[in-house]
């Protein structure tokens, strides 16, 4: 970040100078607002449900009873929600280096076509996944991908591939959603890359271009420095993302066949809401939390750094 | 020379193979509300057909499309104008003033967008049904913005520092207010950054499924993903009626996300800005 630009109007920076209390006051005149709303509406039910956690409470089973960690041992002893947790992890870890990988290399097709009507079109075309709500990217994947009637088999059927059985089979279930949520995000991804990109000035780029014509040390030596910062809030905004996935998997198939694509998520619902055991699911979704801080805490280490 | 016209030629076919498996599932969603159920799943596909109109009506007669279309807009216009009216402010805050615990406060936001959405979930369940406010929108508008305001904060930011900082010393030389700069100089000059902050949460808005689902899951104030839902686990799903009312539910956020697509593309910068 260029220091300049976040220097304060006023000197509130150095120390030596006494700052009247209206101008230390006056940050947090913008700021207050929204940090009480937050407070309020992401603060409090976290303290609920953190204490909730302690008790036994099924939901029409009589008043809510101190379990102490009952809840957490339970939790950590169900096959369930582990199960859950990995699935949801192996989702992060195979999906978003695919689309980081995807999203780089479509950045770099959208900033190096000649042809402007191909650049607006794509640029058009990346926002549509976004857009596009994931429950119905649920259905439409239940559509395609069907094994004896879906578009999906019928056109690897063209290149000579047998029909797969996408959505009956339990890996395949879950390949299919590792597939759709590639799908999904891999435009969202280009799109911040390609905001990353457009960061790289002007000059330096033509500099390079006079020192090498090969493109590969070009990309590594300038092009990839500047976009470090939008690679690593890529990778912040998508694990968050892929921790609460919900919508599309659940309108798949619920977590279906079985629990094969049952993540976290759909998990503690299924708990919560279906099974009525508040206690227990409460318990998860603090667990969940923490794993989710932490990931957060070890990205902005890496990622905060770069933009103050 | 002919390297060079090999390497474009493939790079344009490389980008239309991209546009081709973005938009096939789009199509194939709008062809299928336009076909017959038989012509929907025939083997080898239909490619030419009568466009039929009839499922929209279905939809919109049977399962009152419109009414939760409706419900979605008043839920995104309502979650998104409360989420820019205290994110925007706390944007150029950040942006604009060294304070202590500047760091932390940003932190904060960025965490609530961490913030998985069942630990929300339970206590605003409780809660809401404790005051009876079960299928009460209002619900909805506040409890998106655990997701609005972070990610109004998130691209604001770098929206605010973007804006000449000499532009707000000489507004403030004539006398303009700390607010005044804010409100005058600052916020004309950051529209790009509104516009795609608004659209990015409004589109997250509209297609949450899991908090209307709990919160919301009433006939009359159920939101447009919902409709969606109701067509699941059906023994006989009406395929054509489906998609025509999955095409709806959809059609906002894509029209609205085409026509800003240009700021979006400019904008996304995620704290990533130079």
């Amino acid at each position: 970040m260029d220091e300049t630009s976040v220097v304060p109007m006023t000197g509130t920076a150095d120390e030596a100078i006494p700052v009247p209390l209206s101008e230390r006051l006056a940050p947090w005149f913008f700021v207050a607002p929204s940090l009480i709303l937050l407070l309020a509406i992401g603060l409090y039910p976290v303290v609920f449900t953190f204490v909730i956690s302690f008790k036994y409470w099924v939901m029409g089973m009589g008043a809510p009873e101190w379990t102490g960690i009952a809840n957490y041992l339970s939790a950590l002893g169900s096959s369930d929600f582990s199960d859950a947790v990995v699935r949801t992890l192996v989702l992060v870890v195979i999906s978003l280096p695919v689309q980081l990988v995807l999203g780089l290399l479509i950045a770099l097709a959208l900033d190096s076509t000649h042809i402007a009507l191909l650049r607006r079109l794509l640029q058009i075309c990346l926002v549509i996944p976004i857009a596009i709500t994931p429950a119905v990217v649920g259905l439409l994947t239940a559509l395609m991908f069907n094994q004896q009637l879906g578009i999906v088999n019928y056109l690897l059927g063209r290149i000579g591939i047998a029909p797969v059985n996408w959505l009956g089979d339990t890996t395949n279930a879950f390949i299919t959603v590792i597939l759709v949520q590639i799908w999904e995000w891999t435009p969202f991804v280009a799109l911040v890359l390609s905001a990353a990109l457009a960061t790289v000035p002007k000059d330096i780029e033509e500099a390079a271009m006079l020192e090498t014509e090969r493109w590969w040390p070009r990309f590594r030596s300038v092009q990839l420095p500047f976009m470090w910062p939008g690679i690593t809030a890529a990778l912040v905004f998508q694990t968050a993302f892929t921790l609460k996935e919900f919508d599309m998997i659940y309108s798949i198939e619920k977590g279906g066949p079985g629990t094969a694509t049952e993540v976290a998520m759909l998990q503690i619902e299924r708990l919560a809401f279906r099974g009525f055991d508040i206690g227990v699911a409460a318990a998860e979704s603090i667990l969940m939390l923490i794993l989710s801080i932490v990931l957060a805490r070890i990205y902005i280490r890496l990622f905060y750094r770069e933009i103050d | 020379m002919a390297k060079q016209v090999i390497f474009r030629i493939l790079h344009t076919i490389g980008i239309l193979l991209i546009l081709v498996v973005i938009l096939f599932p789009l199509y194939w969603m709008v062809a299928a509300s336009l076909k017959t159920e038989s012509q929907i799943f025939s083997i080898p596909p239909v490619w030419r057909f009568t466009p039929h109109f009839s499922a929209y009506a279905q939809a919109i007669r049977q399962d009152d499309v419109l009414g939760a279309l409706l419900n979605s807009l008043i839920v995104t216009v309502g979650s998104v104008g409360l989420g820019l009216l205290v994110g925007a402010p706390a944007a150029y805050g950040i942006a604009r003033y060294q304070f202590r615990g500047r760091r932390d406060v940003w932190f904060w936001y960025v965490t609530n967008w961490m913030l998985v959405p069942v630990v929300v979930l339970i206590p605003f369940y409780l809660t809401a049904s404790r005051l009876h406010l079960i299928n009460n929108l209002i619900v909805l508008v506040l409890v998106y913005q655990v997701f609005v305001v972070p990610l109004v904060v998130w691209l604001m930011v770098d929206q605010f520092r973007s804006v000449p900082i000499d532009l707000e010393e000489a507004a403030q030389l004539d006398g303009l207010g700390r607010f005044g700069v804010f409100l005058r100089i600052c916020l004309p000059l950051v529209k790009p950054g509104i516009a795609v902050s608004a659209i990015l949460a409004g589109i997250f808005a509209w297609n949450d499924l899991l908090y209307g689902f709990i919160l919301t899951p009433g006939r009359s104030v159920r939101t447009a993903p919902m409709i969606v839902l109701t067509y699941l686990g059906g023994y006989i799903v009406p395929w054509p009626k489906v998609m025509a009312g999955a095409t709806l539910v959809c059609a906002p956020v894509i029209i609205g996300g085409i026509v800003v697509h240009k700021y979006i593309a400019r904008g996304l910068t995620l704290g990533a800005v130079k």
